[in-house]
């Protein structure tokens, strides 16, 4: 490692702990106008007796404060439970809001200072330590992967992704905890939408952050590779605009948040009633994106997918897919090869699909008829359960927190429903293949290594049989990895896809006897 | 039921294994002394580098062997006892075949140099190599590689990644030259010391000098150059191992001899690989060939036999690949280091980019004979059809885009190529034949 690298390294650290130490900065103290101003006035009435004690306290942490405003609502809450009022339970979370309301001192009043010395100088030492890698070679550099515990599931991977666990865990259901990142990212969420930022806001800002940075780590290792370079531009671009920037300048004229390249059923909450009626009341650009979000199911997906198999979306255009080819790209070797772990990830995406197209089912279902229950089972019990499993604890918790562990396509390959739709086009009715090119394969193993998606590509090399996988997103890894130029990806008339090995590979003359 | 012992767990020997077991039910069982499971020689150099682990260069899962009922023993055998069809193993076990294949590999050459067996010196061969580079190259701060082939190039890039600076002595005057062309070996011997490896050219290895401890501590050339190393990789090819064949029945030369039907002198004995010298070379093959698909050809023609349908060994068009550093090689055909009498050659070469193509050919009717590749992948079977239908290299370089194998985006050098032919033969100028476009492409 370079000198600089090492700086880079150092001041990343720094940056990071930075970034950890603002959480316990400042203080909170409950003011009658913070729960004015957050709280439903119906919720106000209920809620305001009961935290008669907290109001005036100063709490030094924001665990400390959302843990006793969340007790009382949970208590409130409690009671009309046992009372069967459910009518009146509260579903609203009110924890954030109102400690974001109540946060007091440096972090409120130095939200730049903390914001440079954070995420300024963990950018800063990224780029110190990835740009000198241009003084390298071009060419495969993928020295010392396994030698590292940060990329083999040593320690460094451990500690990572308990980390990243623990994150996904904080923002999907306790983000109280992390109010003070929230407030960090306030004056650029004001600067996009003109609104304070939410949990949401923070997510979309650190993983763009994470997607343009890793992404040039990309640009720098793939420099040899015209493919791998535009498709890294490709997934940045797709992510800086049509994520992050697009919904929220939507936002800011007043029109409903909409990401464009976003397909249901990994968009699985398109056809939820509020999105719905969000976009049937917003005019023509509402039913515009009501139009554009069906064509793309219906339309997008075959057709594309038909030309260029599923990696015109998986490691072109998709969010999940660029932040996998980015910051995941260290870790893509994690996934397992296995014939069992083949057989678990067809039984669990195609699992995942049904579940989102009956959900989604029931969802249509109230739409229209106004009716709550399908049967016996409630609608909205299973749209909350999907949510809850499939939305936020496996694409979010398990998807990226098991990147340093699984590797970096556990979403995209076990839970991902639109990944399940697309591998059956690709599968069953495309153009696209991975060929091998005739005798040429040393059965050496970089491409099994190096696939993301867990798919034995030496299988289908060292027998000359083109890989036709449903779950092959197209990421051109194993063809840059391979050291005797065997594997490229190809579109071509489907019926030429070499679907069953050839009794002889090329270079065998013997007579065929099949 | 007949019983198939195979000696060896490399390609060969497994493939032969496997495709006795497509055709047969007989009793396989495959014994090596190196690995319990068949794993990819070639893969070596990358589980030193750390882009992979052992067990990623297994080619087939553990549960594999079990499921189709290939035995596995992890055992040296001792001696062959062929009158009575018994493999005495190291331990006091022994074995009874039916029928045997001798899949024993290649050992490496030492020429006598003093201080060869000293501590710290070694070849690249094995699993065990492997262990003991590893063990060897821990505490070293300068090497030494001797032979300027495939093996002494990945050893240096090997010893890079843990940045030890590395001398390469080559007996030749410039690197592989017994193979490549002289362009060509020029492109790749600037490529060596790009990437920082000394080159000693026209040199070879005269003595290695031990420390007090009789470990190495410098090497002498034969130009007079002492050199302080820790470590010297000797990478100056293969041999048939025949350690096991001595003074047996089995008759050897340079390897076990065999016919085209991949048997040997005794009957139900039977070569293949590395280990192999064969009678009656094909036309254009070498009698000793230690390339990886051969070994899998033979492998596959061996299983023929065996399973009742005896056939001859019948490799192809020659081909062959290798990656030195970053520059990808590929070859189809004959491209001999001096170019023959009756042939022709058009090279081209993008010196910026380290990307060249060679293409040999008859001068009586341009056929095509042969190709080089560096920097650019081409497509087997298109090259493989074209040298067998002998195709004229005007022909060749007008439909180049058939045998483009490089990803999409790439940047495409066939006009480039074409534009140098038409210069360098502007009597007989060539006209590439029109591209598909890219909507003719997207519903081709």
């Amino acid at each position: 490692m370079q000198t600089i690298q090492k700086i880079g390294l150092g001041l990343f650290l720094t940056g990071f702990a930075v970034w950890i130490v603002t959480l316990s900065l400042g203080q909170f103290v409950l003011t009658e106008n913070a729960l004015k101003e957050n709280l439903k006035p119906e919720h106000y009435e209920l809620i305001r007796p009961r935290v008669q004690n907290i109001i005036g306290q100063t709490y030094s942490t924001a665990f400390g404060f959302g843990n006793a405003f969340r007790a009382e609502v949970e208590t409130l809450n409690e009671e009309f439970r046992s009372a069967q009022k459910y009518d009146q339970v509260i579903y609203d979370n009110y924890s954030l809001p109102v400690a974001k309301a109540s946060s007091q001192g440096t972090i409120i009043q130095q939200t730049g200072l903390w914001f440079w010395l954070s995420f300024g100088l963990a950018i800063l030492g990224a780029f110190l330590y990835i740009l000198p890698n241009r003084r390298k070679h071009p060419g495969i550099k993928n020295d010392h992967i396994y030698h590292s515990p940060a990329t083999s599931r040593g320690w460094i991977g451990i500690v990572l992704g308990s980390f990243l666990i623990l994150f996904y865990i904080a923002l999907y259901f306790y983000p109280e905890y992390v109010v003070n990142w929230i407030i960090l990212v306030d004056p650029l969420s004001q600067a996009l939408s003109g609104n304070p930022a939410s949990q949401w806001f923070l997510y979309g800002f650190l993983y763009t952050l994470a997607v343009v940075i890793m992404g040039i780590r990309m640009l720098i290792k793939y420099r040899h590779s015209p493919y791998q370079m535009l498709r890294s531009l490709s997934v940045m671009f797709f992510q800086t605009s049509f994520a992050f920037l697009i919904p929220e300048i939507l936002i800011r004229l007043n029109q409903p948040y909409y990401d464009f390249k976003n397909i249901w059923p990994l968009d699985y909450d398109f056809f939820f009633e509020f999105n719905l009626n969000t976009l049937i009341s917003n005019g023509t650009l509402g039913l515009f994106m009501l139009g554009w979000g069906i064509a793309l199911i219906v339309i997008a997906v075959p057709i594309f997918s038909y030309f260029f198999g599923k990696r015109w979306y998986c490691s072109w255009v998709c969010g999940c897919g660029g932040l996998a080819e980015t910051l995941g790209d260290p870790y893509r070797q994690l996934s397992d090869k296995s014939l069992k772990s083949w057989k678990i990830e067809r039984y669990m995406v195609h699992g995942v699909l049904v579940f989102a197209i009956v959900m989604t089912a029931f969802v249509l279902y109230t739409y229209f008829t106004g009716q709550s229950n399908v049967g016996p089972i409630d609608s909205y019990t299973v749209r909350s359960a999907y949510g809850f499993w499939i939305g936020a604890l496996f694409s979010g918790v398990v998807g990226t927190g098991f990147y340093p562990l699984m590797g970096n396509r556990v979403w995209c390959r076990f839970g991902c429903p639109l990944a399940a739709y697309l591998g059956l086009v690709q599968r069953f009715k495309s153009r696209f293949r991975i060929t091998t090119n005739g005798g040429q394969c040393i059965s050496c193993g970089n491409c099994s290594t190096y696939c993301e998606m867990g798919i034995d590509v030496r299988w289908y090399a060292q027998r000359g049989q083109d890989i036709v996988r449903s779950s092959c997103v197209g990421c051109g890894i194993c063809s840059s990895v391979c050291p005797r130029g065997v594997l490229n990806l190809e579109n071509a008339d489907p019926n030429s896809r070499v679907m069953i090995a050839p009794e002889l590979m090329t270079g065998n003359e013997m007579p065929k006897i099949g | 039921m007949k019983h198939i012992v195979i000696l060896g767990n490399g390609i060969s020997g497994i493939t032969a294994a496997r495709h006795i077991r497509k055709h047969s039910d007989f009793r396989i069982t495959v014994i090596s002394g190196e690995t319990e499971h068949f794993f990819s020689r070639t893969a070596l150099m990358y589980i030193y580098m750390g882009h992979m682990k052992y067990q990623h260069t297994k080619p087939y899962e553990d549960f594999f062997w079990a499921k189709n009922r290939i035995e596995l023993k992890k055992a040296w055998v001792k001696t062959i006892d062929f009158d009575t069809k018994t493999l005495h193993f190291e331990t006091p076990e022994t074995m009874q075949y039916d029928q045997l294949i001798l899949a024993v590999g290649s050992s490496i050459n030492r020429f006598g140099w003093p201080g060869q067996e000293l501590a710290g010196v070694q070849g690249l061969y094995s699993y065990q190599d492997l262990e003991l580079m590893e063990a060897n190259t821990a505490a070293v701060t300068s090497a030494v590689i001797v032979g300027g082939g495939l093996i002494g190039i990945e050893m240096a890039e090997m010893l890079l990644t843990r940045n030890i600076p590395v001398t390469f002595l080559v007996r030749e005057k410039s690197y592989w030259n017994n193979v490549l062309p002289e362009e060509e070996s020029a492109l790749i011997g600037r490529h060596i010391e790009e990437h920082g490896v000394k080159l000693r050219l026209s040199t070879e290895l005269a003595e290695i000098i031990p420390d007090e401890n009789g470990r190495v501590k410098a090497i002498k050339t034969t130009t007079n150059e002492q050199i302080e190393c820790q470590f010297v990789g000797l990478a100056v090819g293969v041999h048939p191992n025949l350690s096991l064949l001595k003074d047996t029945k089995l008759e050897t030369d340079r390897g076990i001899l065999v016919n085209e039907f991949l048997e040997t002198n005794l009957p139900d004995v039977y070569a293949i690989g590395d280990c192999v010298q064969h009678r009656t070379p094909q036309q254009d093959r070498k009698s000793v060939e230690q390339i990886w698909y051969t070994g899998r050809i033979m492998g596959e023609t061996v299983a023929r036999t065996i399973c009742g349908e005896r056939t001859a060994y019948q490799p192809g068009v020659f081909f062959n690949s290798a990656k030195f550093f970053a520059i990808e090689y590929q070859t189809y055909g004959q491209v001999p280091a001096r170019l023959p009498e009756e042939c022709d050659t058009f090279y081209w070469e993008n010196k910026e980019k380290q990307v060249a193509l060679r293409l040999n050919f008859r001068k009586d009717n341009q056929a095509l004979t042969g190709v080089n590749g560096f920097g650019i992948r081409l497509r087997h079977e298109v090259f493989d059809r074209w040298i067998k239908e002998k195709k004229p290299i005007q022909q060749v370089l007008a439909q180049l885009h058939e045998a483009h194998f490089d990803p999409e985006f790439f940047r495409r050098y066939e006009p480039e190529i074409v534009a140098d032919y038409n210069e360098k033969h502007p009597t007989t100028p060539i006209t590439q034949v029109r591209q598909p476009n890219f909507w003719e492409k997207l519903f081709s």
